[in-house]
């Protein structure tokens, strides 16, 4: 154990949950922006004034928004199109201070950085963040920013405070290439399922404003079938992951426990997710069952991943018992 | 032509409701319609979702039976009931049984007939080209300077190429069709998880498990009668259980002592047994050792380390001298630190026989609450903390466990104080006890390893089938289904061919414009004709 690079890793991770703090305020700043007629010349301050703020940490950062794969929407208020181009630059720099963070203390630790709920939490915060960057470069998701920022950085928070555990070796039961696979997979799919969520949130929040008429900055947003299909096509991508990850958890688990399913709660609860999913497929396909409906199925599946992670692992008595609390 | 056609579900639609009277034929068909119905195989996996939760609250008697057990002590009300209901079995519950059972009938109910389906789809042609193509919902037009036959045969061989099926039911259009794999692949997906429960009860039936504790330098030859505890499935004959031995020379155990930070000092950070094997009593045997996550695989059984503690090596002389009990005794850890509870049963000695019960401590303190306990699992300071007890050991001849001392009739020994006689031993020291009953010697410290040793017939059906389910749902999930027309006119004045097509596809399908073009494009390179 390195502790001097782990802290390191800290001064990255909180170095990066610094910069996206401010991607975060761009983002919210480019919805402001974008918000219709009512968005009188007072919001339009607003959004200017901290799109500025945003503007003067980074030096570079004006010239992203004539990046050339960004596409500029018609009839988008300017000052919205640069804060996004902020935002967006921020986020990228974000990310790669939290890739830095993560690699930086599996360095430390010398093992894979899954090891405990903190090194969860950073980990799935630095996929989520690659994943909406990495997809906006092929499509425009910007009005998705500010939904994944700040869950992003209230996940970083709670990590790096709560969830904070020093930089160690790990108990025999988790010394398993296993560890690498099955949690790897598993964070891969809770990640997607968080993107999944947060565009089913938008997704049920733009019906809601369709059927009323009412003024929105959602109104400027992709329509609510585009949200739904986008909220699609990430969760068939996560389900076969999950699918996956239970899997490999069931061999590792015969391997480390003797028995590849025992009803621990944790299984329990990996189970109860993989049907909660299995059922939001099926209500999709089934007539009779709105899309709407179908997407809560969706969102009652992502409360159990939050579940899973968030109570399981702290309060339930489990073979899983491993999240450094 | 809609999306629907383009389905091969059945249709949740049910026209048998409204028949003013049912037979018992049509009442049956009714129910199994409506078991095998989408909107029935929901509600049955959202119920099971629930249905699983109080598993994972409350604990479970197969798990966990003591904290089963404090729990029903703690909750006098609602325990019996909740115990009657199964809530402490959930996963053997009737009612979950009923939930998953209901499931699959509901499954073979929906897949088979599906299959058949399926089975004729896949060998049916693809169907006729609707009249307008600029009614499905991706639509192209381009115009092609070659005659109508040349487009169409060029249509037909750009459709091959990208893997439809292709057939030309008159001479002005083609009709195509892929993805037939998406079908298949959800088929295979439902059919694998049949697979999965099988292997699973095969497990449960032809499997069995048992644990037992084996101390440094001692021996174990499978058997049932050397298990703490067997547990067999229905219908395993334990007489012909693989007849391997195993002797542990050295378990090794290390804990974290470099990191002070919270949770993770004295952590174990590895478990090593070092034994020797055999296939047979009297075979050849080999020298290996056994790890967490690295099981000892020997035929017909795998043997997993998944526990240990210390076995302190303890005799107890008679006034005389003569030996009376003479063994490494496991204790068994109640902590972390391995504070470990135990029990010497000395049944030959006189005039009563005696029992002493307590405490070993590897890293040995007294806490001024809590007494005497342990604060490291490494044995840095061990001793031993026990009290004496003399009467009769086994009353009634009921089987007790090894840890403890059933007290009943036994006396408890009282120092001159009338306190309870207390003994501190550590290591080489020996105790007199009061009244010529003899001495206990605290030899040495040892450890054991907890090994569980199961077979389990069913894993691999179950291993094929969850695979085989994965790579259904892959392909179910990621494979698209279409379907893509092709007509074609001649011009007006007869110089080129004017060609329009059509797509459709099950579900949305984002792709499906960008397929268009794509043949569109292909169709001008097979002829050669630039636009
Ligand atoms: C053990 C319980 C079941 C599980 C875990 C399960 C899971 C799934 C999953 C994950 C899918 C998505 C694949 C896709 O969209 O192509 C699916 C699709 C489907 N399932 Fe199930 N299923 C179960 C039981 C059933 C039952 C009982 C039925 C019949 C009533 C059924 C009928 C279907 C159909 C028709 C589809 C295809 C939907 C479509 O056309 O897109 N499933 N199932």
């Amino acid at each position: 154990m390195n502790q001097n690079l782990a802290d390191y890793a800290n001064i990255a991770l909180y170095s990066s949950m610094a910069v996206l703090t401010l991607s975060m305020l761009a983002y919210a700043a480019y919805l402001a922006g974008l918000a219709p007629s009512r968005a009188d010349a007072k919001d339009a301050r607003v959004a200017a004034r901290e799109a500025v703020l945003v503007g003067d940490g980074g030096g570079e950062v004006v010239a992203s928004g004539e990046h050339p794969a960004y596409e500029i929407e018609q009839g988008e208020p300017v000052r919205a199109r640069k804060a996004a181009g902020m935002a967006r630059t921020l986020g990228w720099l974000a990310t790669a201070l939290l890739v830095a963070a993560v690699a930086t203390r599996g360095v430390a630790v010398e093992r894979w950085p899954l090891g405990n709920m903190f090194e969860f939490g950073t980990f799935a915060s630095m996929l989520v963040l690659l994943f909406y960057f990495g997809l906006s470069t092929r499509r425009d998701l910007r009005w998705l920013g500010l939904f994944i920022t700040l869950p992003v950085l209230l996940v970083l928070g709670l990590a790096s405070t709560v969830w904070y555990t020093q930089a160690s070796g790990v108990m025999p039961s988790l010394q398993s290439y296993w560890l690498v696979i099955h949690v790897t997979v598993a964070t891969i799919a809770a990640s997607l399922f968080g993107l999944g969520a947060a565009t089913a949130g938008l997704y049920l929040w733009q019906v809601r404003v369709e059927a009323e008429g009412r003024p929105s900055f959602l109104n400027r947003l992709p329509a609510s079938r585009t949200l739904e299909r986008f909220s699609y096509s990430i969760h068939i991508a996560a389900f076969p992951l999950w699918t996956f990850a239970v899997i490999a958890g069931a061999i590792w688990a015969r391997q480390a426990w003797g028995s590849y399913w025992n009803w621990d709660p944790k299984e329990v609860w990996s189970f109860v997710i993989w049907v909660v999913y299995a059922a939001y497929l099926h209500a999709r396909a089934t007539s009779g069952w709105s899309r709407s409906r179908a997407t809560w199925v969706a969102l009652a599946g992502f409360a159990c991943i939050v579940i899973n992670f968030g109570v399981v692992n702290v309060y339930f008595v489990s073979q899983h018992s491993y999240s450094g609390l | 032509m809609t999306d629907d056609a383009l389905s091969s579900q059945p249709s949740d639609r049910d026209d048998t409701i409204t028949q003013p009277t049912l037979n018992a034929r049509g009442w049956l068909r009714f129910v199994w319609r409506q078991l095998t119905s989408m909107r029935t195989a929901l509600m049955l996996l959202l119920a099971l979702a629930v249905a699983s939760l109080p598993g994972s609250v409350l604990p479970q008697r197969s798990i966990d039976a003591g904290r089963t057990a404090d729990w029903l002590a703690q909750h006098k009300t609602v325990g019996p009931i909740l115990d009657k209901l199964s809530f402490f079995e959930v996963f053997a519950a009737p009612w979950f049984a009923a939930i998953y059972l209901l499931l699959f009938v509901s499954l073979v109910g929906c897949v088979l007939p599906r299959s058949l389906l399926h089975w004729r789809a896949m060998r049916a042609r693809p169907p006729r080209a609707p009249k307008r193509l600029e009614r499905l919902v991706a639509h192209t037009t381009t115009e092609i300077a070659a005659p109508p036959e040349s487009v169409i045969e060029a249509a037909r061989k750009v459709l091959r190429g990208k893997r439809f099926r292709v057939h030309s039911h008159d001479g002005s259009s083609v009709s195509s069709e892929a993805g037939h794999l998406k079908e298949t692949g959800n088929l295979l997906f439902h059919l694998a998880l049949i697979g999965v429960i099988i292997g699973v009860a095969v497990g449960h039936i032809w499997g069995w498990k048992g644990d037992v504790i084996v101390p440094e330098g001692q021996s174990f030859a499978n058997s049932v009668g050397r298990y703490a505890t067997f547990a067999p499935g229905p219908w395993v004959d334990d007489s012909t259980l693989a007849p391997f031995t195993l002797t542990l020379h050295k378990l090794d155990a290390t804990f974290e002592e470099s990191t002070k930070g919270k949770g993770q000092f004295g952590t174990p950070r590895d478990f090593t047994a070092y034994v020797t094997e055999a296939d047979k009593p009297g075979g050849p045997a080999k020298d290996t050792t056994i790890k967490v996550n690295h099981p000892l695989s020997v035929p017909g059984a795998t043997v997993f380390l998944l526990g240990n503690g210390y076995a302190p090596k303890i005799t107890v002389r008679d006034a005389k001298g003569d030996v009376l009990y003479s063994e490494a005794t496991p204790f068994l850890a109640r902590d972390n630190n391995y504070t470990s509870v135990g029990a010497v049963k000395v049944p030959a000695a006189e005039p009563k026989e005696l029992g002493f019960s307590g405490l070993f401590l590897p890293t040995a303190t007294i806490d001024p609450h809590a007494g005497p306990t342990s604060v490291f699992p490494q044995a840095l300071k061990p001793a031993l903390a026990l009290t004496v007890y003399e009467g009769d050991l086994n009353p009634g001849g009921r089987p007790q466990s090894v840890y403890t001392l059933d007290t009943a009739s036994l006396t408890q020994l009282k120092d001159a104080k009338k306190q309870p006689l207390r003994i501190w031993l550590e290591p080489g020291q020996t105790y007199q006890l009061p009244g010529g009953r003899g001495s206990i010697t605290f030899d040495g410290v040892t450890r054991f390893a907890g090994l569980s040793i199961r077979h389990d017939p069913g894993k691999w059906l179950t291993l094929a089938s969850a695979i085989l389910a994965l790579a259904g749902l892959i392909g179910s999930l990621l494979i698209r289904r279409r379907r893509v027309f092709v007509r074609v006119s001649p011009s007006a004045d007869g110089s080129r061919t004017l060609v329009s097509v059509g797509g459709l596809a099950k579900d949305d399908d984002d792709g499906l414009p960008e397929l268009l073009d794509d043949v569109v494009a292909a169709l001008h390179d097979a002829i050669g004709d630039k636009r």
